[in-house]
């Protein structure tokens, strides 16, 4: 166990440094560093002024000496400085992420409350009607365009019937905000879990302890609720903490389409303003939260399922 | 027997025999189950438009005409305005034919996502083989790089990229390359690793055959089924990140027509033109919907093994 959890951090570790480094190579590679900072045409700067901000920015030194520099200031809570604003990126970032948080939560609220309860009545009533509906709803969630769902939800409920607000969330708290949004945030995992509870509970229905507890003449609802239900949760229990981490990235689109005030909206506009400190320290959030997610997600194994140990 | 238990077990009527004297609506009823007739068609009309657009739609997908701005479709036109000419699906912002404009984008869609998955296979596929093949060291570096691309914030990084190479097909095209080849990599490689240990595989090496000569005539064969299915599969999630690419602004430039750029350009006249955004994403959703229904039949159909109970 210990040596496992040893190697998996190692593994994290190593997957954030790389992903950092991708990110903060992309910021290079592309022409000069220099002009996304400062172009020589323009701010009428002189050669010298342009020589002495190369240095400054540290953008003279090899390239992964500007990377380990950046390392080094990371770990210490230093993100730089935002390009635009002239302020602390971790400012910035922490200033947002609250917004996305919330965003990400009602999503992954929605997906698991609504794409759970469907996958396993459309596993336990297996080619009925209602299977039918809950498989049709899987496909429908997979396949929309989260953008449109969203713009087609305004040219309904915002523009048509004038029920919830197209977008500006405003300071105060409305639920009312949160409903078009989260939908669009939610929908496509609320079908990937939906997919992912039915058919892990239509695997435990056709095991043989099921068959075994029916046999020894227990209820239908003892079957399903107490020893099926149980069992088939594993997978979705799991997947849940993928998904969160997987939805924090996926408000991008929901705050574009409704003028979230979050990180995601910031993030598309520091790729408009060159505002590279801004992009890398936002990735670099992104990044860390996916792994730790991912690590909790197959600690979270271990604990509900007591047939899985790692050595 | 408990009622929802005899449901459970009983027979699917995935395959219904049309026995004679069955009535006609349900012999074409069952016609309908067993075979994807309705995606089948809507895949059809799509890569028709693709490749005969010029001649299929009405007008020239860039030709504007600025009187019949926002020109509402024909079944809606209440004859106050005088329009140049009518539109099936009505006009968008500059008077171009929204119609048109959804046949020539499905050359685009099926182009960048045709390119994407190709190249991504190529990539995927190979880097699965060479992972399991020779396992250690090498596995380990492919199994983190799979890692770090997981990890990284997909849509982020390619609009950073899309930004920094200027938006272009080809840019975008391989910006949709690296979104498949993770998925071959892995499920290649879980593959790969039950193949090697095969007789005649083991047969084939005391025999004295190169490695190479291993992978490509022994190894490979037995992998195609996967890879088609999951290419299946991949097409729809390519169509659809396009088109939430090009919609975010980071994808095809303008004017050309692309699905996701129209319900972008759509959106600001939402109130007064819904047309010109709602088509273009129906389209969209269609497609990616036929795509992925496709896929699960391919699956089901060619490889029983491969179908997850029921799904």
């Amino acid at each position: 166990m210990r040596r496992y959890l040893i190697r998996r951090l190692l593994a994290s570790v190593v997957t954030v440094i790389g992903a950092t480094f991708v990110v903060f190579a992309l910021s290079r590679v592309a022409g000069d560093p220099l002009l996304l900072y400062a172009n020589p045409e323009g701010y009428g700067r002189t050669p010298e002024q342009i020589k002495a901000l190369e240095k400054h920015l540290g953008l003279d030194k090899p390239f992964i000496v500007q990377y380990l520099v950046w390392v080094g200031h990371m770990l210490q809570g230093d993100l730089g400085q935002s390009l635009a604003g002239e302020r602390r990126v971790s400012k910035v970032i922490i200033e947002k992420v609250g917004a996305t948080t919330q965003l990400a939560m009602a999503g992954w609220a929605l997906a698991t409350f609504v794409g759970v309860p469907i996958g396993i009545i459309s596993a336990v009533y297996r080619g009925t009607l209602l299977d039918y509906v809950g498989r049709f709803v899987a496909l429908f969630g997979q396949a929309i365009p989260n953008f449109w769902l969203g713009i087609v939800m305004v040219l309904l409920f915002s523009v048509w019937q004038e029920w919830l607000p197209s977008g500006l969330r405003g300071e105060g708290f409305d639920i009312k905000h949160f409903i078009m949004p989260a939908i669009v945030v939610g929908t496509s995992s609320m079908a990937g879990y939906l997919r992912i509870t039915r058919s892990s509970m239509l695997e435990i229905l056709d095991s043989e302890f099921i068959r075994l507890a029916r046999g020894k003449g227990a209820s239908p609802t003892t079957v399903i609720w107490k020893h099926a239900l149980r069992n088939s949760l594993i997978q979705p229990i799991t997947l849940s903490t993928l998904l969160l981490a997987g939805l924090l990235n996926g408000t991008l689109v929901a705050e574009a389409v409704f003028a979230w005030p979050g990180l995601g909206r910031t993030m598309l506009e520091a790729v408009n303003n060159n505002d590279f400190p801004v992009l890398t320290g936002g990735v670099l959030v992104f990044v860390i939260i996916y792994v730790v997610f991912s690590l909790v997600a197959d600690l979270l194994y271990i604990v509900v399922d007591p047939r899985i140990r790692y050595t | 027997m408990s009622e929802i238990s005899t449901r459970y077990y009983s027979e699917d009527t995935e395959v219904a025999p049309s026995l004679p004297g069955r009535s006609a609506g349900r012999r074409l009823y069952a016609f309908i189950r067993r075979w994807p007739i309705l995606p089948g068609i809507v895949l059809a009309a799509m890569v028709i438009s693709a490749i005969f657009a010029p001649w299929i739609a009405p007008q020239e997908p860039n030709i504007q005409a600025l009187r019949d701005r926002n020109a509402p479709p024909i079944w809606l036109e209440d004859g106050e305005r005088e329009l140049t000419q009518s539109y099936l699906l009505g006009a968008d912002q500059v008077g171009r034919d929204v119609l048109s404009r959804i046949i020539y984008g499905a050359r685009i869609s099926l182009a960048v996502a045709g390119v994407a998955l190709v190249s991504g296979l190529v990539v995927g596929v190979t880097l699965g083989l060479v992972a399991a093949w020779y396992g250690g060291f090498i596995d380990e570096i492919i199994a983190r790089a799979v890692d770090i691309w997981h990890a990284l914030p997909f849509l982020l990084v390619a609009i950073v990229v899309v930004t920094l190479f200027g938006g272009s097909l080809t840019v975008l095209m391989g910006v949709l390359a690296m979104v498949s080849w993770a998925g071959f990599v892995r499920n290649v490689r879980a593959d790969v690793l039950t193949l090697r240990e095969r007789e005649y595989v083991l047969m084939a090496r005391v025999c004295g055959a190169s490695p190479a000569r291993v992978i490509v005539r022994h190894i490979l064969p037995g992998v195609i089924p996967t890879i088609m299915v999951i290419a299946t599969l991949a097409v729809g999630g390519l169509i659809l990140t396009e088109a939430t690419l090009s919609f975010l602004g980071a994808g095809i430039p303008a004017p050309t027509p692309s699905w996701g750029l129209m319900v972008s350009e759509g959106r600001e006249y939402l109130t007064t033109a819904w047309w010109s955004s709602f088509f273009p994403g129906l389209a969209i959703f269609l497609v990616v919907m036929s795509l992925n229904f496709m896929g699960d039949w391919i699956r089901d159909y060619t490889d029983p093994r491969l179908r997850q109970l029921g799904d």
